[in-house]
């Protein structure tokens, strides 16, 4: 116990004294909460619109006035050929076409339906699709609309009608910030634990440090965890500093337990840097541990559902991801601040990640050989 | 010119013999290339939803067949009251619930309106809003289907263009490439030239008879073909595994692969110029290079919805330029008349890097 004391004060000697580190450590968690929260956003403020009008006719103009009030949607240009159009899509000046064909009016009251020619932009396919939504709503509305016009010009009775009710829960103002200010969060813990505690270890290779340690009546156990506490603490303090600023800047809620969640980083914590030290053991040189640490970690965050819903993954990748600490800390962590999940909704992931977090650690003791 | 071959090929031993090194070079690519093409999805289907029926009647049923039928939505629970929907929509996988409240069938009889709640969890906006907006569509629909009279209905024919069926790979390739040639040209670069100058063998090659000119060049040299194997690889695959094609003249893409190449690597020898240690320059490339091609480029989050600010810091980023290129060429099949701007860019932003590390790079031993 004595001896876990004095590693842990020399660790954290050398973490203060290495200026580059202690500079990061403050101010990395500053930079990415200012700087690349507001950045990560697929909100979508506006829908560059080109409108090809080949009707003309009181109706048709309704619906281009509609449009235009439409928050969503800035009618970048107007024209009356679609090949026109076209170009300005290639051009990249209009993400929506939409062409209303001659005859439009004429056909939609005698004959009872139009048709409307809508050519979207699909290389970005979320976007494109939250495009079509709202053309489509737009739309529909605008039809509900001239439909009840017309109807009121002749006594019939009305026809039933359902209203949806749509509530945001979680999120009311459907602000993108709070989304990710959680999960920029997650990635930077995810960064402490396994990059620093892994290289810190390294460099004691690297340097030759470690020999002179293998010398000393150090045990095993002791050594990996004067590896492991400092950056724990490390991490946490980070978190909280992160979860403060987030809070001042973007109003970020906190609805859940502070303690669990805690105690949940706690648990990701030893088991990223159980992954860490055990990677380690493969490097011989800083440089040599950071490439192994970008593969891994690029892979861990990019599966980890942080951009993309982790529910919309094929089953086998979701399958891949109980092995990934990430995806439990990305999920977890958003769970809890946003939705304020309580012990008894997140128990699972709970067990999980201990079962992880003890298995790694066990692996890297167990690959730590005392000698030279 | 021997001299140069010879130090070239030592270089390249260097490369090959390291496993480390070769998992940056070619591990990341198909790794990042697979995961994009088969994990991440960004479009909605089958969302799971929850359904809280109390009024049970023939409306409900019918319109509740309708979700369950939608490509978007699949129906997984039913619940007996309200008062489970928080649980439900807490603990994760259900993403929106229906509420009919007990008199729906009745109110829509008598009174000729009813109303459905769609509870949908924002806590991740863009789903929030694409879910609900779906579901206003589909009960609009129904409600269509409800009216008597048949009359004035506007039709909406959707197409899809450059990605009719909205596959994934249409817009992460072209990032990816993006991504992968800044990653291996401008961060080994730097790493490999402040290396040399870390452990103090710079100074060994600069009393070598090699010229400074001829160190760089063998030190860039290899990570130009390397990663010119890294475009032809990326393309080989997502053509292969994800059908991707190239639409514009494959020769005019190479071309402008190359020049975003030649940029990236004096970008790295710029790096390399103002950094004194490995650490720094593996700072400088991740920090100050892969953040912003990756946040500001354009390539996961659209740039035109970012503040102002960041669009204009966006148009000092390199790939920012480039994907414009390359998604014109292979997506969209448009050819050096509507990229010209672009590339012309590209070129001025090599040569200003290009001069400002020639006066930077020290030639004398300090």
């Amino acid at each position: 116990m004595q001896r876990l004391k004095y590693l842990l004060q020399k660790e954290f000697i050398q973490i203060r004294r290495n200026t580059f580190i202690a500079r990061a450590i403050v101010m990395i968690p500053i930079a990415q909460m200012l700087v690349l929260v507001p950045v990560v956003t697929f909100d979508i403020r506006h829908i560059d619109l080109c409108v090809v009008d080949q009707d003309l006719s009181p109706l048709s103009r309704q619906l281009v006035t509609k449009l235009q009030g439409a928050t969503f949607f800035r009618i970048n240009k107007a024209t009356f050929s679609l090949r026109e159009a076209e170009n300005a899509m290639d051009a990249g000046k209009a993400d929506v076409i939409l062409n209303i064909p001659d005859h439009f009016e004429r056909n939609l009251i005698k004959s009872g339906a139009a048709s409307l020619q809508v050519l979207i932009n699909g290389i970005n396919g979320s976007m494109a699709q939250t495009s079509m939504a709202y053309l489509s709503g737009v739309i529909m509305d605008f039809n509900r609309k001239i439909v009840m016009e017309h109807i009121a010009l002749k006594p019939v009775v009305p026809s039933p009608q359902i209203n949806p009710r749509t509530r945001y829960w979680f999120n009311p103002e459907l602000d993108y910030k709070i989304y990710m200010a959680p999960g920029i969060l997650a990635v930077l813990v995810t960064a402490i634990g396994f990059l620093l505690s892994g290289l810190n270890l390294v460099r004691e290779k690297e340097m030759g440090t470690s020999e002179q340690i293998n010398v000393t009546p150090v045990k095993k156990h002791e050594f990996i965890l004067g590896k492991m506490i400092p950056f724990m603490i490390i991490g946490i303090v980070d978190l909280a500093f992160g979860l403060v600023l987030a809070r001042l800047v973007y109003a970020m809620p906190f609805e859940g337990s502070l303690p669990l969640l805690f105690g949940f980083v706690l648990i990701f914590l030893i088991s990223v840097m159980g992954l860490g030290l055990f990677l380690s053991m493969f490097a011989n040189t800083q440089q040599q541990y950071l490439f192994i640490c970008f593969f891994f970690m690029m892979i861990f965050n990019l599966m980890s559902g942080i951009f993309t819903p982790a529910d919309s993954m094929p089953v086998w990748a979701q399958h891949v991801n109980l092995f990934n600490p990430a995806a439990y800390f990305i999920r977890v962590i958003r769970m809890i601040i946003l939705k304020g999940a309580g012990f008894t909704d997140i128990w699972r992931d709970i067990v999980r990640l201990s079962l992880l977090a003890v298995s790694t650690t066990v692996f890297a003791s167990l690959k730590y050989q005392k000698t030279i | 010119m021997h001299r140069l071959l010879s130090f070239t090929k030592k270089e390249f031993l260097h490369i090959f013999r390291d496993f480390r090194t070769l998992i940056i070079l070619f591990g990341i690519p198909v790794a990042q290339i697979m995961i994009f093409g088969y994990v991440i999805t960004t479009d909605i289907r089958d969302a799971q939803i929850a359904v809280v029926d109390q009024s049970h009647d023939e409306i409900t049923a019918r319109l509740i067949d309708q979700f369950d039928a939608s490509e978007f939505f699949n129906i997984t629970r039913y619940l007996n009251s309200p008062d489970e929907i928080g649980h439900v929509l807490r603990s994760g996988h259900i993403k929106q619930v229906l509420v009919f409240e007990p008199d729906f069938g009745t109110g829509l009889i008598r009174n000729g309106t009813a109303s459905v709640a769609i509870i949908t969890d924002a806590s991740e906006p863009n789903t929030g809003r694409l879910l609900a907006s779906y579901s206003e569509a589909l009960v609009a629909r129904f409600n269509q289907g409800l009216s008597k009279t048949n009359a004035m209905k506007i039709i909406p024919m959707v197409r899809m263009i450059y990605n009719p069926t909205l596959e994934n790979e249409y817009m992460f390739v072209p990032g990816l490439i993006t991504l992968i040639l800044i990653l291996i040209c401008a961060l080994m670069t730097s790493i490999t030239i402040t290396r040399e100058k870390e452990f103090g063998t710079m100074e060994v090659l600069l009393v070598s008879p090699l010229r400074p000119i001829q160190i760089i060049i063998g030190k860039v040299a290899p990570y130009l073909v390397l990663a010119f194997v890294d475009v032809l690889l990326i393309l080989a695959i997502s053509n292969l595994f994800f059908g991707l094609p190239v639409k514009g003249s494959v020769a005019l893409l190479l071309f402008e692969s190359i020049l975003y190449i030649g940029l990236s690597l004096s970008l790295g020898i710029l790096i390399s110029t103002v950094s004194q240690t490995m650490q720094q320059a593996i700072f400088i490339s991740l920090i100050g290079l892969m953040l912003p091609s990756i946040l500001l480029s354009g390539f996961i989050f659209p740039l035109e919805n970012t503040p102002l600010f960041y669009r204009i810091v966006s148009l000092f980023m390199p790939p920012r330029w480039f994907i414009i290129i390359i998604k014109n060429i292979m997506l969209k099949g448009t050819g050096l008349k509507f990229v010209w701007k672009e590339t012309l860019v590209l070129i001025a932003m090599t040569i200003v890097f290009i001069s400002i590390s020639a006066k930077k790079f020290k030639i004398r031993l300090e």
